[in-house]
């Protein structure tokens, strides 16, 4: 197997910046490698993960992309098998026009399938359906001693459940079964509610636990009476039968990082006010395209320019549900207004009571909060050291797919489990973000 | 705009092109006859050609370097398939071009898979589309073959002869309503170039594949994919020897 000496392989949050060859996978069979590399490996799909998940400084990374290949799709079932670096736009592509959806997905849909298993992301219908790892009936996993395992959730059970959710470090996953939802329609029927506070917004979350989609955007900038504004968005698949078409390619890039200077308190402050005032009325009813309500950024390639080359740190944790008032979700937004340091786009939502997979999986009852920071340079670790903190303060915990900041004592605290998951991770793989949150000391 | 091929043999199926080409057929229910090498990976392009919605797929797993069983593989596709709308001939190495020229033997292997084989294909698939009236004759080639260059000029050279084999036939069916298409793509992401530091020249697959497939709709001679590189080319090949020799390319 040809090396790739590339030096420039960034993560979607573009830090930190860490040096590894590249080894391109392009057949289930291409691993274990032929030549063995003398240093630690790790799988790595469309690097949409935002932190260090997915980087190994001074390793070898397999890129999966390559192993994109559809092998066997049952219309009666729903169930897709597909290689593991087959992205979700590629199987939207394959599905939509036969009339089926992914049963789970993210805000982006340029991520692969054993990234969305390695990480078991979650989706606006978490409520509903739990995380992706959930309609995953089976996949192969690969050790880079050459024995295969196909798991599933009663075969080889607990190779499935410290895969899911376990960041690549158990084997590299070649093929996953996905159970597809069946759809008549591209379009959502939405509603849009505008709220302002944890309270109402918990109000409204309660109330539209029907909906299968459910999210929020929060203005994470205004104070006093505006404090913890935002839009309150659920959505059902259109039951009106139309054509089922195939989604046309994006065609706007973002063709070069954006100024430091130019992401500030006013110019992001003035988007939150813009955004907010998207709509007027208290309530919008809407049919839309599931493109924009889903993957609002992916039709412009390359956003994480916007925040220059530096790039961006995001924050995601979950706190379980406190009686009377959310106070840990609170204290977090206060004191990211009091900081100065502005956030584009925060999400909030809640997660429902489905049990997650895998052992690492991020996904508990309670409210998740999601943001993103441009980094200046201490203020933002800082801020991000303080909300860390605040979540385990609150028997909450951080998605490490979104981080690049958590000690080892955090992590630790967040997932008591992870000496027993370590026990699963292949002994030649191994990540930045794993050697961080083992990290003694 | 035209209806595209639907009994499509494929030599070197294998290859990330010849995905990039064969996906958007499978999806139309074309009929694939399918030849490759290694029978694990000839197994996996059939299995996502026919969950993409291929008609059939039929793989047939031989080395294409043994041209003497070419006429058996060509009869029994015809026959598959009823009758071959489009082939297209996607096999071919790369090669170490310092091996190649230290070692005729290597240089001799290079030459074998990618123009003698390709010849002998050619020739039987040339009287078979001449005889039938109709079809297209696809072959991937390489913009390597404008002009030789120090870094893979035996890799060039097999592809230059390539071409002008392609000229010449084109020029004799042609009026026979066969077409005869020359597909010179560029850097293209593939395990064949795995090895290369990856720079923004280099296309997806999948992207080289749409262009082909346009190429073969339009009836073109020549496609330079991605298009760009009609004019880097010409450039290149405008560089007087004089000059051209003392580059580093």
């Amino acid at each position: 197997m040809p090396r790739n000496p590339q030096p420039k392989f960034e993560s979607w949050g573009r830090y930190p910046k860490l040096e590894a060859d590249l080894v391109p996978l392009h057949w289930t069979t291409d691993f274990p490698l032929r030549h063995s590399p003398t240093t630690k490996i790790l799988p790595v799909g469309a690097g949409r993960s935002y932190g260090d998940v997915c980087l190994l400084e001074h390793g070898t990374l397999l890129k999966t992309r390559g192993m994109d290949r559809l092998l066997h799709f049952n219309p009666e079932t729903g169930v897709l098998r597909c290689e593991a670096g087959a992205t979700l736009a590629e199987i939207l592509d394959f599905a939509v026009p036969r009339g089926f959806f992914l049963p789970v997905t993210p805000g982006t849909k340029y991520v692969t399938v054993g990234g969305a298993i390695a990480n078991d992301i979650h989706g606006k219908n978490h409520h509903i359906a739990g995380t992706f790892g959930c309609h995953v009936p089976r996949f192969e996993l690969v050790r880079s001693d050459g024995a295969h395992f196909e798991c599933s959730p009663t075969e080889n059970a607990d190779w499935f459940s410290a895969t899911v959710g376990g960041m690549g470090l158990t084997g590299l996953i070649t093929w996953a079964e996905v159970r597809l939802r069946p759809i008549v329609s591209r379009k959502i029927q939405y509603k849009g509610t505008k709220f302002v506070g944890i309270d109402e917004f918990v109000a409204l979350s309660k109330a539209a636990a029907h909906s299968e989609y459910t999210i929020a955007w929060i203005d994470c900038i205004a104070t006093g009476n505006n404090f913890a504004r935002g839009i309150f968005m659920q959505g059902d698949h259109s039951q009106q039968p139309e054509p089922l078409k195939r989604s046309k390619e994006p065609w706007l890039m973002l063709p070069l990082d954006v100024p430091e200077f130019a992401l500030n308190r006013f110019s992001i402050g003035l988007f939150n006010t813009l955004y907010y005032n998207r709509q007027w009325s208290k309530e919008k009813n809407a049919l839309v395209d599931y493109e924009p309500f889903f993957y609002p950024l992916d039709c412009l390639l390359h956003w994480n320019r916007m925040y220059g080359k530096s790039g961006l740190l995001q924050f995601q944790c979950v706190l379980p549900w406190e009686d009377g008032q959310q106070m840990g979700i609170i204290k977090i937004l206060k004191t990211i207004t009091a900081s100065g340091l502005a956030s584009f786009l925060a999400v909030i939502k809640v997660f429902g009571d489905a049990p997650s997979p895998g052992m690492l999986s991020f996904p508990m009852p309670g409210i998740t909060l999601a943001l993103d920071f441009p980094i200046r340079s201490d203020i933002s670790f800082d801020l991000l050291h303080r909300l860390a903190d605040i979540a385990q303060e609150h028997s909450g915990r951080m998605y490490p797919a979104k981080d690049a900041r958590m000690t080892a004592g955090q992590f630790q605290s967040f997932y008591p489990q992870w000496q027993s998951f370590s026990r699963y991770i292949d002994p030649t793989f191994d990540s930045a973000f794993w050697q961080r949150v083992t990290a003694h000391g | 705009m035209a209806k595209l091929p639907s009994r499509v043999l494929v030599l070197g199926a294998t290859s990330a092109i010849a995905a990039g080409v064969m996906r958007p057929l499978a999806e139309q229910g074309a009929r694939i006859y399918l030849v490759a090498r290694n029978p694990e990976k000839l197994k996996a392009v059939a299995s996502d050609l026919q969950t993409r919605g291929a008609g059939a797929v039929f793989p047939h797993v031989m080395d294409l370097d043994d041209t003497a069983a070419h006429e058996a593989m060509l009869t029994e596709a015809a026959a598959k398939l009823e009758t071959i709308d489009l082939a297209l001939i996607a096999h071919g190495i790369l090669g170490a071009q310092e091996q190649a020229q230290a070692d005729y033997a290597a240089a001799e292997a290079i030459l074998r898979t990618n123009f003698l084989s390709a010849v002998s294909l050619i020739t039987w698939l040339a009287n078979y589309f001449e005889s039938t009236h109709q079809g297209t004759l696809a072959v991937i080639s390489s913009v390597a073959g404008d002009r030789g260059r120090k870094s893979n000029y035996v890799y060039g050279s097999s592809k230059a002869a390539l071409n002008t084999f392609l000229d010449g036939v084109r020029n004799r069916i042609d009026r026979s309503g066969v077409h005869i298409l020359t597909i010179k793509p560029g850097f293209v992401s593939t395990p064949m170039t795995a090895h290369l530091p990856q720079s923004a020249l280099f296309a997806h697959p999948a992207t080289v594949g749409r262009g082909i497939l346009k190429a073969i709709e339009k009836r073109k001679d020549v496609a330079y994919v991605p298009p760009m590189w009609a004019i880097i080319m010409f450039i290149i090949r405008s560089v007087p020897d004089s000059i051209f020799k003392k580059l580093n390319l």
